[in-house]
């Protein structure tokens, strides 16, 4: 019956231009994906020169350019290029995407049992906004401005006045618009397009999570949209809304209008950019449950209050910015407001994760692959959140503003965080995708290499920044305590190269097992969730008879059913 | 194929009591009132923080802005005209409403451009010795400028035309336009009606889409077709609305 | 000497309020690390004993776990310990117990640019010579006016920080052009200096010798470079040079601060 309906389309409506979720959804993984990967490079291009500053690598210059690196040695503003253009494309091209605009997109409708999401074509069109943006992303680097060197938080004045910010705004733009499109897609479709029965109470925890996530993309991103709107203006249109009066560059004063007020920028930065936190870490809770619950084997422990915990994480998540700027002379009123929030916000934070450590208590743990990534995650998310304490705190902030100790912070959140659950999610639903399972011989690999060398890579930073580095240095060594412990440096590149070469296993088990993975029913997981209830790969419209729900979303291992876990869909005996 | 159908297209969820459109317009609007709210807190930091701040009324042209704000009023009544024309299955009168509606849109694009023209062309320069004289630029030379000033607004010049004066580059500490580099209040209302007028210009796009390819639709799903012209309806009084806070905001102040 | 002072943890401590600081990030740093071991004691043995194996079923019944209300508790309580008892006070005391004119501060200015730190000392009658955008050339990067009676004897360096030991500094940062941050990490002191505002701090050292000002905050190309020596003198060097540089005339202290 969809089969008919399938031969209608031709080559490029079905694979390119599609309106169908799941082809959007692979679309964006894919997409995300190609674009990790790139950041990474860009990543490990710079920790050579971290490592080993001012070595010549005369083969980079042809890959380059000599303007970038000349005879093989980096520039500090190709350095600087690269810097801000890893951290946006991670952030915006890459982990967002693939969380929100991959998982989000396939996994989500199937969770609650809908034919497609609410807007098709508008998520279509989110899914070309996005794309284009990252081309404009990609593309400034060929610019002769080069791309953006002044940071992924992009302060003004110095991104007023570097070259390379125009191009990084204008992708920004789509980038923004791409993510408004989504997150009203995704509300709408959870709302209201939830199958009979599937109450809210009954929502497996992703679809919380994605919720959550859409509601901070939808109220968080149009400030920054905002800023990026008032800092064309600035560059382009000579208004000074970040400048104040009397600057002097290069000792010539500025011919600008002044009284601008370059902290406006920071607030709308990080009025965004603190949500966007949680944006990157809820949609890998929401798998990390998926997973934890299916392979303990018993219900998840404390669903209601992760639920809570989730919903109050969302709301404070809008009023902790500030701590972001401690140090742009924050007087104590201020700074006590936004410090008690911060210590507040952590505390959901541990319920989240205390629910999910206590879920194991009484299981049965198959230590499957996306088992394996799902545990991961739970240290690593907590090295990450733990050590966001002393930077909370004004007092010990002082000391550890802006350096690699802040580094070391967010990547153990997002990357061995975030990163870890994101791979256990491709593992998981993989065979939903694909109907084939990933080999779980190169999957072990996988994991172990990307976990110990994500450690060897972002640990050291930790005791980098104890040791005052700061962040963003092109060459630490002019410091008398960065030479110090440029062995921790070098380490962690080594660490950077090896987690590239960790991850090749990965590369070569995904596209070899999309044509000779092991085929596998609609449900070789033993799953409860919905999605799992239409056929392994979902065809238009994604169930075969519209799916009606009974129960909760983990009934695994209830004394009455002799199966050892009753679907949502089961009817009742 | 009958699951592959998407809910809720033209009939309200029951427990919602919206259609999809609907619910997805109204949080679409949400995140507009955080972009307009964002920029109206640029607004207050950027004001509180000035040491002097002019008074719209004496840098804008108010009765422009007023005949513009009862124009765009206007337009969002025959906004609903339009809508509650469909409600009542009078396409006829649907189209002649929208047609108003649009043509009203485009006035206060008109109006808004005659509002913008001058001040590219108006100049004020900033001399060394802290004063300033406002005018009209003339000749520019490697050391000199000439200048018309403007007449005195009052005094026992009033309304005297000036002569062209010579003004030594030298003198200048700064020469600008009153377009957005002018100063913060002029970037602030460069910046907040140009997006304004995006939105119009938007909106403009949307409702004549509505009008003519758009109502083929009218014919296989009249349900459908009207939930759409009401979401417009909503973006159009949201825009409206922006316009509202905008004009005491900027002209009055 | 430096090597000498620097270990694995955190940098030596020379100024008056600094110990307060290590003292937080060392309680937080106990505190995460408890958590961390009792936290991964259960963890590790949850994966142990609740493995899947032949003859084991997990079981649908929840645990009932009050041990959990009542970690989180504990969590909540002691985040609000570190909050009222340690960051508030010190940050209080930073922001706003300035050292008073009787315990006689060096008063400083300190101007950054793209990519250097200019520090601007007041001279024998303790007040600043006007300074303004305007005058600011490659040969006085601060912009002095030296027609300003206040300003003769002025002294400004460039990236040579000199201050006497046990004695209150007070600065007040500004910034020529974009946000830099100024940190001098053994002094646990850093602020964003941010272009527009002016923006004082306050510190006394305890030791003498030589150290570094860092840069914090990205500011451009050369951001990596924006480093000042930082030199602490006894009480007695510190007036012989102050006096010497003060007195003697302009020309000469650019080409001694090279």
């Amino acid at each position: 019956m969809s089969g008919e309906h399938d031969h209608e389309l031709g080559f490029w409506r079905k694979y390119v231009f599609s309106i169908d979720h799941k082809v959007i959804g692979i679309q964006y993984t894919i997409t995300a994906l190609l674009f990790l990967l790139f950041g990474f490079t860009l990543m490990m291009v710079m920790r050579f020169q971290l490592a080993y500053p001012g070595t010549e690598i005369p083969f980079l210059a042809k890959i380059f350019g000599e303007g970038n690196m000349p005879g093989g040695l980096m520039l500090p503003e190709f350095y600087n290029q690269l810097g801000a253009m890893h951290g946006t494309i991670m952030v915006f091209l890459g982990v967002v995407p693939l969380a929100v605009g991959g998982f989000g997109n396939y996994v989500m409708p199937l969770q609650i049992g809908a034919p497609d999401m609410a807007f098709p074509r508008l998520n279509m069109a989110s899914y070309w906004v996005y794309f284009l943006g990252g081309v404009i992303m990609l593309g400034s680097f060929f610019l002769p401005s080069g791309a953006a060197q002044s940071g992924w938080t992009s302060y003004p004045p110095l991104s007023n006045i570097n070259p390379g910010q125009t191009a990084w705004l204008f992708g920004m733009v789509f980038l923004i618009t791409s993510s408004l499109l989504g997150s009203v897609n995704f509300i709408v479709t959870i709302i209201q397009l939830r199958a009979e029965g599937l109450t809210f109470f009954r929502l497996p925890f992703f679809v919380w999570a994605q919720l959550v996530t859409a509601f901070l993309l939808l109220l968080a991103f149009p400030p920054l949209e905002a800023a990026g709107v008032l800092q064309l203006m600035d560059r382009l249109a000579g208004t000074s809304f970040f400048m104040p009066s009397g600057l002097v560059v290069s000792n010539q004063v500025l011919d600008i209008a002044g009284e601008g007020n370059p902290l406006l920028w920071q607030h709308l930065f990080w009025f965004l950019a603190h949500p966007e936190v949680y944006v990157l870490i809820l949609p890998a809770m929401g798998i990390v449950a998926e997973i934890l619950a299916n392979n303990t084997r018993k219900p998840l422990w404390g669903y209601r209050s992760l639920v809570y915990a989730t919903i109050f994480l969302g709301f404070m998540s809008f009023i902790v910015w500030a701590h972001h700027m401690f140090m742009t002379g924050m007087g104590t009123t201020m700074s006590a407001f936004f410090q008690t929030t911060t210590m507040i916000i952590s505390v959901p934070s541990v319920i989240i994760l205390t629910a999910m450590v206590i879920s194991l208590w009484g299981a049965s743990i198959r230590y499957t692959v996306p088992m394996l990534f799902a545990i991961a995650f739970l240290p690593m998310f907590a090295i990450g959140g733990l050590t966001g304490l002393p930077l909370g705190l004004t007092a010990s902030d002082i000391h550890l503003h802006d350096t690699y100790y802040v580094i070391g912070h967010f990547h153990f959140v997002v990357a061995p965080g975030t990163l870890m659950a994101l791979f256990g999610g491709i593992y998981y639903w993989f065979p939903k995708v694909t109907g084939r399972l990933m080999n779980n011989m190169l999957g072990k690999l996988h994991f172990w290499g990307t976990l110990i060398f994500m450690n060897v890579v972002f640990m050291p930073m930790f005791l980098q920044g104890m040791h005052s580095v700061s962040r963003r240095l092109y060459d630490q060594t002019v410091y008398e305590h960065g030479k110090d412990v440029q062995d921790l440096t070098i380490a962690s590149s080594w660490g950077a190269w090896c987690l590239g070469i960790a991850q090749i296993p990965f590369i070569i088990n995904f596209f070899a097992s999309i044509f000779a993975g092991k085929k596998v029913g609609s449900n070789p997981w033993d799953a409860t969730t919905l999605e799992w209830a239409a056929p392994s790969p979902p065809p238009h419209g994604n169930f075969e008879t519209e799916p009606v729900v009974y129960r909760g979303p983990y009934e695994y291992s209830p004394p009455e059913d002799p199966t050892g876990f009753s679907p949502q869909n089961k009817a009742p005996a | 194929m009958s699951s592959a159908e998407i809910k809720y297209i033209d009939k309200p969820h029951p427990l919602t009591g919206v259609t999809n459109a609907k619910l997805g317009i109204w949080l679409f609007l949400a995140s507009e009132v955080m972009l307009f709210g964002a920029l109206f807190s640029a607004y207050v930091l950027l004001r509180v923080g000035a040491t002097s701040w002019p008074r719209g009324s004496d840098e804008l042209n108010v009765p422009l802005a007023t005949l513009n704000t009862i124009v765009l009023i206007t337009s969002s009544v025959t906004m609903v005209m339009s809508w509650a024309s469909l409600k009542l299955d009078n396409f006829g009168k649907f189209r002649r409403y929208m047609g108003m509606t649009i043509a009203l849109s485009l006035a206060f694009l008109v109006i808004k451009t005659f509002e913008y023209t001058p001040k590219f062309s108006h100049y004020e320069v900033f001399l060394n010795d802290k004063t300033s004289v406002r005018g009209h630029l003339g000749e520019k030379h490697e050391d000199h400028i000439l200048f018309t000033p403007d007449p005195e607004k009052d005094g026992e010049h009033a309304g005297v035309h000036p002569e062209e004066m010579r003004i030594e580059r030298s003198d200048i500490r700064r020469l600008t336009n009153f377009g957005p580099r002018h100063s913060n209040f002029f970037a602030l209302y460069f910046t907040l009606t140009g997006l304004h007028g995006l939105h119009i210009i938007g909106g403009i796009v949307v409702n004549t889409w509505l009008m003519f390819p758009g109502s083929a639709m009218w014919k296989t799903q009249r349900e459908r077709f009207t939930g759409r012209v009401e979401c417009a309806g909503l973006y159009w009084h949201f825009v409206d609305l922006v316009w509202i806070f905008l004009f005491p905001l900027l002209y009055l102040l | 000497m430096l090597d000498s002072l620097y270990g694995y943890w955190l940098p030596p401590d020379i100024s008056t309020h600094g110990y307060q600081v290590d003292r937080l990030i060392n309680v937080i740093h106990w505190f995460m690390g408890a958590i961390f071991v009792g936290w991964g004691i259960f963890f590790t043995y949850c994966l142990i004993r609740f493995r899947a194996r032949p003859g084991h079923r997990a079981s649908h019944q929840l645990p009932k776990a009050k041990a959990s209300k009542w970690s989180e508790v504990c969590v909540a309580a002691f985040e609000a310990v570190l909050l009222i008892g340690f960051s508030m006070p010190v940050w209080a005391q930073i922001k706003n117990e300035f050292p008073t004119e009787e315990q006689k501060p060096l008063h400083l200015r300190i101007v950054a640019e793209q990519f250097a730190w200019n520090f601007h000392y007041p001279g024998a009658d303790g007040e600043f010579g006007r300074t303004a955008p305007e005058l600011m050339a490659a040969d006085n990067l601060i912009g002095l006016d030296y027609d300003d009676p206040a300003a003769a004897d002025d002294l400004v360096t460039n990236n040579d920080l000199r201050i006497p030991v046990d004695r209150p500094i007070i600065c007040d940062l500004t910034s020529k052009d974009v946000i830099h941050s100024f940190w001098i990490p053994v002094m646990r002191i850093k602020q964003d200096v941010i272009p527009g505002m002016k923006i004082p701090i306050w510190f006394q050292a305890t030791q003498t010798g030589d150290y570094q000002v860092a840069c914090a905050q990205l500011c451009g190309n050369n951001h990596y470079n924006m480093k000042g020596d930082l030199t602490v003198y006894s009480a007695a060097e510190f007036e012989a040079w102050y006096a010497d540089m003060a007195g003697g005339d302009d020309e000469e202290e650019e080409e001694e601060d090279e």
